[in-house]
C-alpha cells in the first residue's frame, strides 16, 4: 500500500465525506417527514391522501435508488423544473426513506393495545392529548430501533449518489482507481471513511434507544 | 330517595348481527353499590364500555345526571372525567411513573394546579399503600400493585360514579384481597360504583344490590343475601352453582 498516496488523497476523501454527509442528513430529515406526513394521513384515514400514500408507498418500496435517482435526475428537467444534483440526492433519498420511516412509524403506532387510547379517553382526555402523552411517546419508543436502522440504511444508500455524478466519496473512489489503478489504497479510504460516517451513527442510535425505551417525554 | 346518578334506558347495542343488548335498562342511585355478575359473554363489560362511550350503541339512552352520554354529545370528555373507570389490565401508561400516570389526566384535562394534584395523589397512594411507589414504572410493580395504581387513577379525576370490570380477573390469589380490600374502603366512604366481578363473596360483602346479567337481559335483581341464598330464576341458580363443587365419590 502506498501510504504517500492515502496522505495525499485524505484531503479529497475529506471533501466528498462532508458532501455525503450534508446530503445524507438533509436527505433522512426529509424521509422523517415525509414518513410522519404519511403515517399522519395513515392514522387520521384521511380519504384520498391516504390512497396516494398507499401508492408512493409501494413504488418508493419496491423500486431502486438509482433509478429512482435518474427519474429526479433525468425527469425533472423534461417537466421544466431545474435544480443541482445535490438538491436531487435529497429529493431521491427522501423518496426512497420517506416510505421506509412511514412504515416504522406504523409499526410503533399499531403496536400499542386500543385499549390504551379507551384508557386515556375514559380519563376524560382529548383526541389530542390521548396522541401527544399517551400514544406517541410510546409509539416512537416502539419505533426507535426501526428508525434507527433506516437512517443508517439510508446512509448507506447514499453510494449511489455517484450515478448523477455528485462528488461523493464513491465518486471520489472510483476517480482515484481510474486516473491512478490505485484500487487498494482508494478502497481502504473508502471503507475507512464511510465508517468513520457510520459507527458513530451507529452507536448514538443505540444509546438513544436504550434512553428512548423508558423515556417519559415529561409530563 | 337518593340522587338518581345514572339512568340507561332501553339501551340497545349491537355487535353487527350479535345481538348484547335489546332493551336493558338500569337506575344507580348517588351511594350505591352494584355488582353486576353472569356467565362469560353475558354483556357485564359491555354495559360497563357503553356507560362510558367507548362503544356505540344502536338505541336507548345512558345519561349520567340528566346529561347524555354519547359520542354526539360535545362534552363527552368532560362527562367522562366524572366516570371512573378501571380495566382489567390496568392500562397503566408504561413510559410514564405512578405518580405520572395519575397526575396526567386532572392537570391536562381538567386543568387543576400541578401541586395541588401531586399532593392529593401522593395522600390516595398513601390510602393503597403505594406512598413509597409514586416515583416507580408499571413495569416496577406487582398486579396488585398497578391495580391499586390504577384506582387511584380514576379517584384523582374526583368522578362521580366508579366503573370496576373484572379488576382481579388477571390477579394472582394473593393480589386479589389487596385489591378488594382498596374497593371495600370506597364503598364505606359512600363512592357510587358499578362493579363487574366474578369473585362471589367480595360481592356479597360490598354489594347494596347485586344484578344477574345473562345473555343481554337483567335476568334477576336483588339483594346480596337474597340472591346469593335463594335465587329466584333456575338460570341464576345453575350460575351459582358453578362456584360451589362437591365431591361424590367418598374420602378417604
Amino acid at each position: 500500500m502506498d501510504q504517500e498516496f492515502i496522505a495525499e488523497y485524505i484531503p479529497l476523501y475529506r471533501e466528498a465525506a462532508v458532501l455525503t454527509v450534508k446530503i445524507g442528513f438533509a436527505g433522512i430529515a426529509a424521509a422523517i417527514l415525509l414518513g410522519l406526513i404519511c403515517e399522519i394521513t395513515d392514522y387520521f384515514r384521511i380519504p384520498v391522501l391516504k390512497r396516494v400514500v398507499a401508492v408512493y408507498i409501494e413504488l418508493s418500496r419496491n423500486t431502486p435508488l438509482l433509478i429512482q435517482l435518474f427519474f429526479i435526475y433525468y425527469g425533472l428537467p423534461k417537466l421544466g423544473i431545474h435544480t443541482n444534483a445535490e438538491v436531487c440526492g435529497v429529493a431521491g433519498l427522501a423518496f426512497l426513506g420517506g416510505s421506509y420511516m412511514a412504515e416504522a412509524f406504523r409499526s410503533g403506532v399499531e403496536a400499542i393495545d386500543a385499549i390504551q387510547e379507551e384508557s386515556a379517553y375514559s380519563l376524560g382526555l382529548s383526541r389530542f392529548q390521548t396522541i401527544r402523552y399517551v400514544l406517541l411517546p410510546q409509539a416512537l419508543t416502539i419505533s426507535a430501533p426501526a428508525l434507527i436502522a433506516n437512517v443508517i440504511f439510508l446512509l448507506k444508500e447514499t453510494s449511489v449518489f455517484s450515478a448523477i455524478s455528485l462528488m461523493d466519496l464513491m465518486f471520489t473512489a472510483k476517480d482515484l482507481i481510474g486516473l491512478y489503478y490505485s484500487t487498494t489504497e482508494s478502497l481502504v479510504l473508502l471503507v475507512v471513511f464511510y465508517l468513520l460516517i457510520l459507527l458513530p451513527v451507529s452507536i448514538l442510535g443505540s444509546v438513544m434507544e436504550r434512553r428512548l425505551r423508558y423515556a417519559g417525554f415529561g409530563v | 330517595m337518593p340522587e338518581t346518578i345514572l339512568e340507561i334506558s332501553h339501551l340497545r347495542k349491537l355487535y353487527d348481527d350479535l345481538r348484547v343488548f335489546e332493551d336493558l335498562s338500569l337506575t344507580v342511585h348517588e351511594g350505591e353499590v352494584i355488582v353486576i355478575v353472569g356467565p362469560s359473554g353475558c354483556g357485564k363489560s359491555t354495559l360497563l364500555r357503553c356507560i362510558n362511550a367507548l362503544e356505540d350503541i344502536q338505541g336507548g339512552e345512558i345519561r349520567l345526571r340528566g346529561e347524555p352520554v354519547s359520542k354526539e354529545n360535545r362534552n363527552l370528555q368532560s362527562i367522562r372525567q366524572k366516570i371512573g373507570m378501571v380495566f382489567q389490565n390496568y392500562e397503566l401508561f408504561p413510559h410514564m411513573t405512578v405518580l405520572d400516570n395519575i397526575m396526567l389526566a386532572p392537570v391536562k384535562a381538567q386543568g387543576r394546579k400541578k401541586e395541588e394534584v401531586r399532593e392529593e395523589a401522593l395522600d390516595l397512594l398513601k390510602r393503597v399503600g403505594l406512598e413509597s411507589k409514586a416515583d416507580s414504572y408499571p413495569r416496577q410493580l406487582s398486579g396488585g400493585q398497578k391495580q391499586r395504581t390504577a384506582i387511584v387513577r380514576a379517584l384523582c379525576m374526583h368522578p362521580e360514579i366508579l366503573l370496576f370490570d373484572e379488576v382481579t380477573a388477571a390477579l394472582d390469589p394473593e393480589m386479589v384481597r389487596e385489591v378488594l380490600e382498596v374497593i371495600l374502603d370506597l364503598a364505606n366512604q359512600g363512592k357510587t360504583m358499578l362493579v363487574v366481578t366474578h369473585e362471589m363473596q367480595f360481592a356479597r360483602a360490598i354489594a347494596d344490590r347485586v344484578i344477574f346479567l345473562d345473555e343481554g337481559r337483567i335476568c334477576e335483581e336483588g339483594t346480596p343475601d337474597g340472591f346469593f341464598d335463594e335465587p329466584k330464576t333456575e338460570r341464576a341458580r345453575k350460575f351459582l352453582n358453578t362456584f360451589t363443587f362437591e365431591r361424590k365419590g367418598a374420602k378417604n
